[in-house]
């Protein structure tokens, strides 16, 4: 594995008495997309403002290889961001927004006349922008045109505040594929912030999940989404079914009347003792609970199905399962459930689909 | 429903406009024609021979014509390096304190400007409030501040200050604060992000402030009267005395014109450089 391109050590920032990051500690990688997740006011928006330079660390170190940058300003720092507002500059045309970090450093006219075209090239946009209006630009246009002025600048790490959050949903999922491609295309290291989790698994290499100031899991997405570390991170990944286990000496009690098989009481009861936790959740997620009493079933319970949602590809069945509570289901079309809203039905899953997150 | 649109729009428009014809464009073209009227003539019917024009050419008015332009350039460019910073924490940096700056400056606005600068004279004349309280205290006096050129500048920037401070205000205000951090975050240093985004977008509220502080210190009489004697001669002073002691309304009239031909110019010059709409963003299509 490379070395981190940006390490921090410790970070701690405080407001007045309000801790916004406390105790945090990341290896960024070279060339890999992180994104950092987490609903508002966790402080992913504090962290990325201490990462590029715009606020100071109460306490800790930020370091971008050997050099140690937490206390240079954003201006003396080589990486830069796109803003959620994309900030671009409504008096200069978009060819003079690309070449504004060029021009800053002094270089040559037609050396960053060149480059802009080049980069509007590589965004897809027609060279005949260059003395285009920022206002004459459309939405996805402008994003594009942040981004090439970002690449402009030619960062060692690129960071997003959430630029994307005010586009449409469609114009959205286009442009999250285009950013991860140009992320292969150019190499470069993308740190990433949103509160939208289906933006973060579709684009990124790594997600850090953020919840009050410190990281709960940091993790690809398919190592987050089937194997999260809390019930946090588990209900943060989307819809998800979480039951709780008890255990007293070698007494394991399940909640209602779920039935388990033996070997799966034997193996719950083992990683709960090993871990010396007197509680447990198993953390199953909607696609692996079937309709029926399957071959594998470790579990199973019965219930009523009260509700079903149109999901397009899928669809979520809502059961009340016998001293449960709401189990939520989904199916694709072709293994629907033969019934109807009001039925009863059985409900069994395997304990090879399910997680169990030891001491919540 | 478009034609009584417009109809109600002229309508509403009307009283202003008969205002503005009465008040303001009839005394213009009283001026005017008077300025071609023959010297110390005060009909309004004789035969025009621009003689003023030529007047003020050869009798040194436009010795007096250059001061009030020196006098209103300089103390523009004070009032803008003065209001500058004060104006950008107004708008970026305080809170609260920027309502108690407000109001502090509104009020000395109740003050008719001549007792402020009444105000000015016992303060800094020979044995006024300060030389006095010096002499009494050290002994020596001294000749007071009075009756030179930096005076009167002062006096301009004392009383047209407010006219350049809340328009810079309401430009700076317009600046978004990401434009600014993004600049910076982009490798510009705070002078460059002054350069080229702050002044840039700042704009419409530069040519606002610079323009009414001018415009008005162009044609200001008191300041140069008061504090000034008869250090300088402006040409406001000029029209007065051609109006008054010198009873040569035509001559009066032609140094009006003057003045105003070159306010006018100047005035056109600097909001056709800005287009407004074109730094908000919203050009017309």
């Amino acid at each position: 594995m490379s070395d981190p391109i940006l390490q921090l050590k410790n970070i701690r920032k405080n407001f007045g008495t309000f801790e916004a990051i406390k105790d945090i500690s990341l290896d960024i990688r070279e060339g890999e997309f992180l994104t950092i997740v987490g609903p508002s006011g966790s402080g992913k928006t504090t962290l990325i403002r201490l990462m590029v330079g715009m606020d100071e660390p109460s306490s800790g170190e930020i370091w971008l290889r050997d050099e140690r940058i937490d206390k240079l300003p954003a201006n003396k720092r080589p990486t830069c961001m796109v803003f959620q507002s994309l900030a671009l500059f409504p008096h200069r045309s978009v060819g003079e927004n690309i070449e504004f970090p060029l021009k800053i450093r002094g270089v040559d006219l037609q050396v960053r006349r060149q480059k802009a075209l080049e980069l509007l090239e590589l965004l897809r946009l027609p060279q005949s922008y260059h003395g285009k209006r920022i206002h004459e630009c459309s939405g996805g246009e402008r994003q594009r045109v942040a981004l090439a002025r970002a690449l402009a600048f030619d960062p060692e790490i690129l960071f997003f505040d959430e630029p994307l959050s005010a586009l449409d949903y469609r114009l959205r999922k286009t442009l999250e594929k285009e950013l991860k491609a140009l992320h292969e295309k150019t190499g470069k290291t993308f740190v990433y912030i949103t509160h939208s989790l289906e933006e973060a698994m579709v684009m990124s290499d790594r997600i850090a999940i953020m919840k009050a100031g410190v990281f709960e899991q940091i993790d690809p997405a398919r190592e987050i989404y089937s194997r999260p570390v809390s019930r946090f991170v588990a209900e943060f990944m989307g819809e998800v079914n979480l039951i709780p286990f008890k255990i007293a000496g070698k007494v394991l009690t399940s909640p209602g009347e779920i039935m388990l098989s033996k070997s799966v009481t034997s193996d719950i009861s083992g990683q709960l003792k090993k871990a010396n936790a007197s509680c447990g959740t198993i953390v199953v997620r909607p696609e692996f609970v079937a309709f029926g009493k399957g071959q594998a079933a470790d579990f199973s319970v019965e219930g009523r199905v009260l509700q079903d949602y149109e999901l397009g590809s899928r669809i979520q069945y809502e059961v009340e399962a016998a001293g449960l509570g709401l189990v939520t289901i989904e199916k694709l079309r072709m293994d629907m459930f033969d019934g109807k809203p009001g039925d009863q039905c059985t409900l069994s899953w395997a304990m090879s689909d399910c997680h169990l997150i030891v001491g919540e | 429903m478009d034609r009584l649109n417009k109809r109600i729009a002229y309508l509403s428009a009307a009283p202003i406009l008969i205002l503005l014809l009465v008040f303001f464009v009839a005394p213009l073209l009283v001026i005017g024609i008077y300025s071609i009227m023959p010297q110390k003539s005060f009909s309004l019917l004789a035969m025009p021979d621009f003689s003023s024009y030529s007047v003020i050419f050869v009798e040194g008015y436009l010795k007096s014509l250059f001061w009030s332009l020196v006098l209103a350039f300089s103390s523009t460019v004070i009032l803008f390096l003065l209001c500058w910073p004060l104006a950008y924490a107004m708008a970026k940096i305080f809170n609260r304190f920027t309502l108690i700056i407000t109001i502090a400056v509104v009020v000395s606005l109740f003050v008719s400007e001549n007792i402020r600068l009444f105000g000015w004279l016992l303060t800094l004349m020979k044995g006024g409030l300060i030389e006095g309280l010096l002499r009494h205290y050290t002994g020596n006096g001294f000749e007071g501040a009075l009756y030179n050129v930096p005076i009167i500048i002062f006096g301009l920037v004392y009383v047209y200050f407010p006219f350049m401070l809340f328009p810079l205000m309401q430009g700076i205000a317009m600046i978004a604060e990401d434009t600014r951090q993004a600049a910076f975050d982009l490798g510009a240093t705070r002078w460059q992000v002054l350069r080229e985004i702050e002044l840039p977008l700042a704009a419409p509220g530069i040519v606002v402030g610079t323009l009414l502080s001018f415009v008005l210190a162009a044609g200001a009489l008191a300041e140069s009267k008061l504090l000034g004697g008869q250090t300088v001669i402006v040409l406001a002073d000029d029209i007065e005395t051609a109006f008054t002691y010198g009873q040569n309304w035509p001559l009066g009239s032609a140094l009006s014109m003057l003045l105003i031909m070159i306010i006018a110019t100047i005035a056109v010059f600097g909001i056709s450089r800005v287009d407004i709409d074109t730094i908000m963003g919203r050009k017309r299509s």
